[in-house]
């Protein structure tokens, strides 16, 4: 046979592996198995102790490695709010807080879209023009030609939806830089809302209508805002606990129940927190359950399905993606239809603060705003990193900022540049991650 | 010598492909039989990752006809290649850093149950993968970012070996690996050739080739340049093929050598 080749010399049993020692799983979390002690351990192996200690050293290890995940921003937020509450004592109070959280909202949902092309580590500049041609379409639909409001409110999200996507397949398909033809649509859908709106310029909605109770419905019940935290933390825990079963019985590490417990305490005091704050004031707002109810979605989708691991395969590296059998073109399309999905909800957000559509939707600082959002929040302008939840952490800072200082009487100018300050702090902290995961990789 | 099939798993005829003005290949025959480790080598841009690149897809042929099984097939992308089951290792390695080793072995075929990523099985079956491979890697789930080259290397190849494949490609597995983890890279083609898959190696290394393959295909600037029989040929005289030192009285002669062989 050809295979009798090898001379004994040359090479040992194949089947035995090389090691002199033997070969070792490696337990992240799984407690040490009897015997096992007697066994080298390679020091490269990342074995993290139980308790507090492991912790601690897991923490340690990660900050080394540059990965910081929301901890800056989470630690700015704090910063922030004290800073704020310091200069004038009615910062945070529960109406303040619950108007930011409510204001937040419009802008919020673009930034939920930009994560998504940022993990491809791409941009969308067109967020700003769709948003304000949803709110339109919405308005012209259901004010000017009676439409119901149910079905204007598809078409006008529909309406980003399509735009997106026509952005999306100009870049995936026919290659032309994201950056130019976002930059296009910005123009163009600018326009497109300014023909829409007509002459006329302004087109006022319905006040007790469905885009108006957008954000200005409460659930004054004292029992929602409560049942919603309650049931959150509740599901976080059943989750968790169970994953965490089922990787027992088969054998792989799990969390311990001391961990789970922790985080679901560390989720259960803002939730308990802020429906006591709700509750204090009008109640669990509409916006804020919708806008929670799109970031569970879409983390989910992001992070359990098939489809957001494509996502972040093609920000971590296109020619990968390829080989893997990965369709780069519909995905990216696709993206872009989720962005302008996502504009189109958030310019509906920002329509029902006004009531009404006009002229300036969509413009000023709206796209810069999104885009920094999703960049504060923590997600990567590189790509491949990112979570939505980091849409809601970002665009809490620049709505706190914004309320803090108008508190204060400080005009735009000033709002700018600190939000601009803020936004520069987190790209460097960005590139600097990036950076030191790298050296930290060739070790 | 004894075939160990008759028809070879994977036949190239005349196949050809250009890059703008880079003639990459030129008619280039090329077979490999089940259970067979073949190497492929060649000095530096003699198109042996274009080669590769070709029967996994990467970059469609231009001219020639791949043969699977005994049957001319198309292979446009690689879902192609991966689906009549030609797995490759990449020299440029393949791999996603900002995702962590389960996931990049499963990139591009995700074990799902009711719709949504099947995370606990595919870390079980990934462990198990890399504890039968002996791979040792720190974690299964840290990034591909924080690995070494050679612990990236060997989640490359076990990735190749997910699918049981009928032909593995290995481009240079070997290059960037210290001496243990080369040794390993090469129990590893040994372990493929004795499950009767067929192999594709390739190696600027001769004490590797001499080590694990069967036969020495030579590629140069883009042609054949000679199949060669690992066990009757010396290194001299595939080094002269490599570099083209040979007159063609010799290069025929290897030539002729190897079919009496067979
Ligand atoms: N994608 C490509 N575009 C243009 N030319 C290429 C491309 N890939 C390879 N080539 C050219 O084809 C030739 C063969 O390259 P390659 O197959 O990488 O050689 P090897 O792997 O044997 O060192 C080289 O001249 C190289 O420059
Ligand atoms: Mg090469």
């Amino acid at each position: 046979m050809s295979t009798d080749k090898t001379s004994p010399a040359d090479k040992a049993d194949p089947t035995e592996p090389i090691h002199l020692d033997k070969p070792h799983e490696a337990p992240v979390d799984a407690p040490p198995a009897a015997g096992e002690a007697v066994t080298a351990v390679d020091p490269r192996l990342l074995v993290r102790e139980q308790g507090f200690a492991g912790y601690l050293s897991e923490f340690k290890r990660k900050m080394k490695a540059g990965d910081l995940g929301s901890l800056p921003v989470v630690v700015g937020l704090i910063v922030i709010m004290a800073i704020f509450q310091s200069l004038n004592s009615n910062f945070l109070t529960a109406g303040n807080l619950s108007d930011i959280s409510v204001a937040m909202v419009g802008t919020g949902m673009i930034a939920t879209g930009i994560v998504f092309v940022l993990l491809l580590g791409e941009i969308d500049l067109s967020v700003g023009s769709v948003s304000g041609v949803a709110g339109a379409t919405f308005a012209v639909l259901n004010v000017t030609h009676g439409m119901s409001e149910w079905l204007a409110l598809v078409l006008a999200i529909l309406t980003g939806t399509v735009a997106g996507a026509i952005h999306g397949f100009v870049f995936a398909r026919i290659g032309v830089p994201a950056f130019a033809v976002t930059l296009a649509g910005l123009l163009f859908w600018n326009g497109f809302m300014l023909q829409v709106l007509g002459s006329n310029g302004t087109i006022n909605l319905d006040s007790e209508g469905l885009v108006a109770k957008l954000t200005s419905y409460y659930f004054s019940d004292v029992a929602a805002a409560y049942g919603l935290a309650a049931v959150a933390v509740v599901a976080f825990f059943l989750t968790s606990f169970l994953d965490s079963r089922r990787r027992e019985a088969a054998g792989v590490p799990s969390r311990p129940l001391s961990e789970i417990v922790l985080r679901t305490v560390l989720l259960a005091v803002p939730a308990v927190g802020a429906a006591a704050v709700y509750n204090q004031y009008k109640g669990l707002p509409l916006a804020v359950v919708l806008f929670l109810a799109v970031l569970v979605l879409t983390d989910f989708v992001l992070r359990r399905t098939a489809y957001g691991r494509k996502v972040f395969a093609l920000g971590g590296s296109i020619e990968a993606s390829r080989r893997a059998g990965i369709n780069v073109v519909m995905i990216r399309t696709s993206i872009y239809a989720i962005s302008g999905t996502f504009a189109a909800i958030g310019g509906l957000f920002l329509a029902s603060k006004i009531t009404a559509a006009n002229q300036g939707a969509g413009s000023g600082e709206l796209l810069m705003n999104a885009i920094a959002a999703a960049v504060i929040g923590g997600t990567s302008l590189f790509g491949g990193r990112g979570r939505t939840w980091n849409a809601l952490l970002g665009v809490l800072v620049i709505t706190s900022i914004q309320y803090g200082l108008a508190l204060q009487g400080i005009a735009s100018p000033i709002q700018y540049m600190i939000t601009g300050g803020v936004l520069l702090a987190t790209v460097v902290i960005d590139a600097v991650t990036r950076k030191t995961q790298k050296s930290a990789g060739r070790a | 010598m004894v075939h160990v099939s008759a028809t070879p798993v994977l036949a190239l005829r005349g196949v050809s492909k250009r890059f703008g003005a880079v003639q990459a290949l030129t008619d280039v025959e090329l077979e490999v039989h089940a259970g067979e480790v073949v190497a492929l080598v060649g000095d530096n841009g003699a198109g042996k990752s274009t080669l590769v690149k070709t029967i996994a897809g990467v970059h469609p042929i231009d001219d020639g006809v791949i043969e699977w099984e005994g049957r001319g097939v198309q292979i446009n992308k690689p879902h192609d290649a991966q689906a009549l089951g030609i797995a490759t290792v990449y020299q440029d390695l393949a791999l996603c850093d900002n995702i962590d080793v389960v996931g990049n072995l499963y990139l591009g075929r995700e074990l799902r149950k009711r719709g949504i990523l099947d995370e606990v099985e595919m870390e079980r079956r990934s462990r198990e993968l890399l504890t039968t491979l002996s791979i040792r890697i720190p974690s299964v789930r840290i990034p591909i970012a924080s690995l070494s080259g050679g612990q990236r290397q060997t989640v490359a190849i076990a990735r190749s070996m997910l699918g049981e494949p009928k032909l593995v490609i290995l481009d240079e597995p070997t290059a960037a690996l210290g001496v243990e983890q080369t040794a390993q890279v090469l129990d590893l083609v040994e372990r493929l050739r004795e499950r009767g898959h067929a192999v594709i190696l390739i190696s600027h290394n001769m004490a590797d080739v001499k080590a694990v393959a069967d036969k020495v295909a030579v590629l140069r600037l883009g042609r054949n340049n000679g199949v060669f029989d690992v066990k009757t040929t010396s290194q001299e005289e595939i080094i002269s093929a490599i570099t083209g030192a040979t007159d063609n009285a010799v290069t025929r002669r290897a030539a002729r050598n190897a079919e009496v062989q067979k």
